[in-house]
């Protein structure tokens, strides 16, 4: 599935739900189904810092595709890290860096990833991007 | 005193609505909301009389700079100043603070002296000493504090010593609400001839202040945590102290004569008050001092510890929920975390359900790492606050953990 496939479909998944709490249940669960990070990356280098949460992203580079694992010390953060993952891990740099990410705006989350939230979040997008640029460079 | 619903309706922010909800507004010790006659004073100003004060000849300058020199003699009387000139509007407290830290050191500060805070501070109590002590050489002390979160007053008299300079300590803890021993710390201060700044910001509200009762060399606060707007503040300071300490900003007004080679400066209050002030803001801050008296310090503080004894008493009992500072001596705040729930997730849960808290460090880091937590969440009360709300943040509460069961 495409970038934007996947966003559809974690759009069709939460439209689902007009209840708000019913949307922060589903977010709950996604952090907890979130694959475990390698604990030697839970480290400073792999650190984004919010003032309010913190998130831990790791990229993994195999010359042609990037793969991410993520983590949080907040749960609902954890799970908008999850969809963020689903959306963007195992992708070329290409496809990373030219993606533009509206689902968290349509599925009513677009707080979490406001300049206004200091969670880590919008670090971590800004952060993934990095990477694919990085990556792009060097398989250049 | 009025009843709490017309205390209530003057406010009329608290009748809006958050997700369809009613707002439930417990993060006053962020901000506090603003009575109507406050929003009327402000909006007076542009509408009737706004003018640039002090250097206009004209008739609506003169309206102007008299509103802005009455709010001063207001000020002075809410804290019982001995005069007008000890009252320096300033942009807030830390705008206050970073002031006085920069015009203290600049003056009396050289290598190896000492300044005391306390492990309770603020960031804004901490950073501007940290930045004057970097400048001059001067090393920062610090009182501990224990595990109910008071500081430890017999740790605080150890470290006075011939080389301490000054004392800064808040009268109120932000994050905790821990109300510190401010006239025992003047007192022991001022036996060994070291002055003392207080930080008002979280106590000023709260009751009765009195300057020259509690004898403090400066006394600092905002006016967006009384009822006022923001971008105003306070720095009183002793006549003696201010007129020997030189300005923090150079600019118009606070001049007397200005050549290329010597400037000398204008008389207090004025010295430290560069450039256009912000009067609509003093004046703002006045009507909220006239309100606040309207509805009767005593009368706000009585109330305000009746809902934290009530609010404190609701959240103890519920499972796995902790408090952190349980002095016996605090005002309006309950610092807490739920079991290992993240104070981030319950602070975004409560606030679907229309419950505004601060979640975090509340700038306060220091603070933070002595309990080994990465924050809190605080609900801060005040006066407009009803039981009822207490319940709803109760309620909001068992919500949030059976979500994270």
């Amino acid at each position: 599935m495409t970038i934007n496939e996947i966003q559809d479909k974690i759009i069709d998944e939460f439209s689902l739900f007009d209840d708000w709490m019913d949307k922060y249940n589903l977010l709950i669960d996604l952090g907890k189904d979130l694959p475990v990070i390698d604990p030697k990356f839970k480290v400073k280098d792999f650190l984004i810092e919010g003032c309010q949460s913190k998130v831990w992203l790791h990229p993994e580079f195999d010359g042609s595709i990037i793969s991410f694992t993520a983590d949080s010390d907040a749960i609902i953060t954890r799970g908008i890290v999850a969809l963020l993952i689903k959306v963007m891990s195992k992708r070329t740099p290409e496809e990373i860096i030219g993606a533009d990410l509206y689902f968290i705006d349509k599925i009513g989350l677009r707080q979490h990833l406001s300049p206004t939230r200091s969670n880590g979040l919008l670090s971590m997008v800004r952060q993934i991007k990095l990477y694919a640029m990085a990556y792009d460079a060097i398989k250049k | 005193m009025k009843n709490i619903s017309e205390i209530r309706a003057d406010f009329p922010i608290l009748s809006r609505k958050v997700y369809d909800k009613p707002l439930v507004y417990f993060d006053n010790g962020a901000t506090t909301q603003k009575p109507q006659c406050v929003i009327d004073a402000l909006s007076s100003v542009y509408t009737s009389y706004n003018a640039n004060i002090h250097r206009g000849i004209h008739f609506l300058s003169d309206l102007s700079s008299e509103a802005y020199e009455n709010s001063r003699e207001k000020v002075r009387a809410f804290i019982n100043a001995g005069k007008k000139e000890e009252i320096i509007f300033t942009s807030g407290t830390t705008g206050s603070i970073n002031g006085i830290a920069f015009s203290f050191g600049e003056r009396f500060i050289k290598p190896g002296d000492e300044i005391i805070i306390s492990h309770l501070e603020h960031h804004a109590n901490i950073v501007p000493w940290q930045m004057m002590c970097e400048r001059k050489g001067a090393v920062l002390r610090v009182i501990p504090v224990n595990d109910a979160g008071e500081i430890i007053l017999e740790d605080y008299f150890k470290l006075l010593s011939s080389r301490t300079r000054i004392v800064s300590v808040t009268q109120v803890s932000n994050a905790f609400g821990t109300v510190l021993p401010v006239k025992e710390i003047v007192d022991a201060a001022h036996a060994m001839n070291i002055p003392v700044m207080i930080d008002g910001a979280q106590g000023i509200q709260h009751g009765i202040v009195d300057v020259k009762a509690l004898d403090c060399d400066f006394y600092v606060f905002s006016g967006h945590k009384l009822y006022g707007p923001n971008g105003i503040g306070i720095l009183y300071g002793k006549e003696k102290w201010l007129s020997e300490l030189p300005p923090f900003q150079g600019g118009g007004d606070m001049v007397d004569k200005v050549t290329f080679e010597k400037t000398t400066y204008n008389e207090l209050p004025f010295k430290f008050e560069a450039g256009t002030m912000n009067y609509t803001g003093a004046i703002g801050l006045s009507a909220a001092l006239d309100y606040i008296q309207d509805i009767g310090r005593e009368n706000i503080a009585s109330r305000e510890k009746e809902l934290l004894s009530y609010a404190t008493e609701r959240l103890s009992a519920i499972k796995g929920l902790r408090i952190y500072g349980t002095s016996k001596n605090k005002i309006s705040t309950l610092s807490f975390l739920l079991r290992d729930i993240h104070q981030y997730d319950t602070g975004m849960i409560l606030d679907k359900m229309g419950i505004a808290v601060r979640t975090g460090t509340h700038c306060a880091q220091p603070l933070m790492n002595r309990y080994g937590i990465e924050g809190t969440v605080r609900a801060s009360i005040c006066f407009y606050n009803t039981t009822e709300e207490i319940d709803i943040l109760a309620a909001g509460i068992e919500k949030v953990k059976s979500m994270f069961a």
